[in-house]
């Protein structure tokens, strides 16, 4: 910390002064005074001293003369405070990258428009209405080496496509590698291991497209969450087949079902830290009260009554429920 | 198709994740004000006070919150989501019960993971509105306030020592390089009154004319003042208190080159003493010879040696 003697007022006392942080602090003992209102003049008889002491050594500095007023460079600051963010990893080369690095090959600056011959105008490079457009050819010459009932430009479009897949594939392989390492910014559905409770919390990824069906994508951006590895599109089936995302209130369930395996029912399992208490603890039973009145009380024998009737519609022998049919009568028009 | 990996498709959204984005140097930290379940009137103003003197760079939550216990170690979770969501990496929790009347919990996140806690019981309360005095005397919003320390528990306690350094982040502001010296107003006065207490005032800095080029300082009080009683901490795990301290890594110097306009880039190389008096000469054939007749000549006779007591 930076001594700054406050010369001008009490020689004795030292304040540690920080410019940086605009900080003054005074390590000398500091009478408690009696009351509230005493102890009030007395902070503020000080803290005038201390901001004397920063104006001091503030007013010090060398200005440059603003239209705003004098502006002063500030030094860093002596009390360092932590960050709030990790420090920003570089992006790792892609693979074009890294090609054109061993290859030598540098970047070349395209020009917005460009001359097509076809049409004698001037064209851009890209988008709506572009120079060497697929589509505007109107001819394409046999080879000798093309069967007859090839067409051509079929042909052309589903070479485009691939390209088009294989690009994106190898642009999601670089988001991948980057994001591996944390280089990207994050993200907020899939970073915060706080949203979901860890070893429940797993990810169904939805990988389609039989192109990317190699792709096996497991902890990337998740850091202590588990993850199973996406499990890829079979070969043959349709959507239903598809492992469904498991909603939260499935994965509550599922825990209940598995408290049922221990002896207690789950009420001593250890909890995770983010886990919520059972929604039904324990009760699965309705049982009435124990002294509701005097004699056969009325729950009671609203209970009877409805074991009795379900029992004697199922033993009588009329087949007619009188009360059923009278509600279903319409009347013949 | 659905990839796992979400990359904003508009140029607004993309702007916005690099605003979250960590920097190599960091500016002003953006602070999380909400509550508990139960708060009183104190704590309320107090909340409400706090939000005020940094409304550019703060967010206060409205709605009750009741299942964030920051001192346990499941009840931070939602406060970290918070912190992700909002971007911001100071919170200031207030919740009241009888055990901790008008508790406030000062909390930072590293990478919006809960970095320290400083929990303060709020005392002798007065709230912005209860201060008399000439606006024009009023500080700016924005402006970068001195502050005073006072009180040697500063350095001897440990709970103060960690109250200073969460105040100080709390209410510094962005980090400049320059500074206006005509738009300093306000000032921090936080003085130990006792091992555990901290009396915080906030005041305007007035400068007055005087005889030097150096302003006379005098302050009047504007903004809250409360007695800040430090009932709890949790300082931070060494390794992310390591990891956090982290600086830039500046751009190591090159030893021993300069640049000349005339010449380009100029290096020295420094040679070390090579002692060619001390070289073994290699072409001594004959020497050569005569010492390897001499070594294999000692390499059977320490051979016939061993064989010997066999």
């Amino acid at each position: 910390m930076a001594e700054g003697p406050a010369a001008t007022t009490i020689a004795a006392s030292s304040y540690e002064v920080d410019l940086g942080n605009l900080m003054a602090y005074d390590p000398s003992h500091h009478i408690a005074a009696a009351s509230r209102e005493e102890l009030r003049q007395e902070c503020l008889r000080k803290g005038t001293e201390l901001a004397q002491a920063l104006a001091d050594a503030l007013f010090a500095l060398p200005p440059n003369e603003d239209r705003d007023g004098p502006i002063v460079h500030l030094s860093l600051p002596t009390v360092r405070l932590p960050r709030e963010k990790h420090l920003p990893k570089p992006k790792p080369p892609t693979k074009w990258e890294l090609f054109a690095k061993v290859k030598g090959i540098t970047k070349r600056k395209k020009n917005k428009r460009e001359w097509d011959e076809q049409t004698q105008s001037w064209k851009r490079t890209y988008g709506y209405d572009r120079v060497n457009d697929d589509k505007d050819i109107p001819i394409i010459e046999a080879k000798s080496t093309d069967e007859p009932g090839v067409d051509p430009f079929a042909q052309r479009r589903d070479e485009k496509k691939k390209r088009v897949e294989k690009q994106e594939k190898n642009r999601l392989e670089n988001l991948k590698k980057a994001a591996k390492i944390g280089a990207l910014p994050r993200l907020l559905s899939f970073t915060s291991k706080c949203c979901f409770p860890p070893p429940l919390y797993y990810e169904c990824l939805f990988v389609s497209g039989r192109n990317l069906a190699e792709l096996q994508l497991s902890n990337i951006f998740c850091m202590q969450s588990i993850q199973l590895a996406a499990k890829a599109l079979p070969i043959i089936g349709t959507k239903a087949d598809l492992p469904k995302k498991s909603r939260k209130e499935d994965l509550e369930s599922v825990v209940g079902m598995a408290s049922s395996a221990t002896a207690s029912g789950g009420k001593f399992d250890e909890k995770l830290p983010d886990e919520k208490p059972p929604k039904h603890p324990g009760k699965h039973r309705k049982f009435l009260p124990v002294a509701e009145g005097k004699g056969m009380g009325s729950l009671e024998k609203q209970q009877n009554d409805k074991i009795l009737n379900s029992l004697l519609a199922r033993n009588s022998d009329e087949p007619l429920d009188v009360g059923k049919a009278s509600s279903r009568i319409q009347p013949l028009t | 198709m659905v990839a796992a990996i979400r990359v904003p498709k508009t140029q607004r959204a993309r702007r916005e994740l690099l605003k979250h984005a960590p920097k190599l140097v960091e500016t002003s930290k953006k602070t999380l004000i909400l509550h508990g379940t139960k708060t009183s009137a104190v704590l309320n103003s107090v909340l409400s006070d706090i939000y005020h003197l940094k409304r550019d760079n703060a967010v206060k939550y409205t709605k009750k919150n009741d299942n964030i216990r920051p001192f346990e170690s499941g009840g931070e979770s939602s406060l970290e989501f918070f912190s992700l969501k909002t971007d911001c990496s100071l919170i200031v929790y207030g919740s009241h019960s009888k055990k901790r009347p008008n508790n406030l919990i000062l909390g930072r996140t590293y990478d919006h993971h809960i970095y320290d806690l400083v929990e303060v019981g709020v005392e002798n309360y007065k709230s912005m509105e209860s201060y008399v005095y000439d606006k024009k005397l009023a500080p700016k919003l924005g402006s970068k306030p001195f502050f005073a320390f006072i009180g040697e528990h500063f350095e001897s306690a440990e709970e103060l020592k960690h109250l200073k350094e969460v105040l100080l982040d709390l209410f510094r502001g962005e980090v400049v390089e320059n500074l206006n010296l005509a738009g300093v107003d306000r000032i921090y006065v936080c003085t130990a009154i006792s091992p555990t207490t901290v009396y915080m005032m906030h005041c305007a800095l007035r400068l007055k004319r005087s005889g030097t080029s150096i302003p006379r300082m005098e302050l009047v009080e504007v903004g809250p003042s409360m007695d800040l009683v430090v009932r709890r901490h949790r300082l931070p795990v060494e390794s992310l208190k390591k990891e956090a301290m982290k600086t830039a890594e500046h751009a190591k110097k090159m030893k021993n080159v300069t640049k000349d306009p005339v010449q380009g880039k100029l290096g020295k190389v420094y040679m070390p003493d090579q002692q060619v008096g001390k070289l073994t000469l290699a072409n001594d054939i004959k020497g050569l010879k005569r010492e390897r007749r001499e070594a294999k000549k000692n390499k059977d006779d320490s051979k016939k040696q061993k064989v010997n007591p066999e």
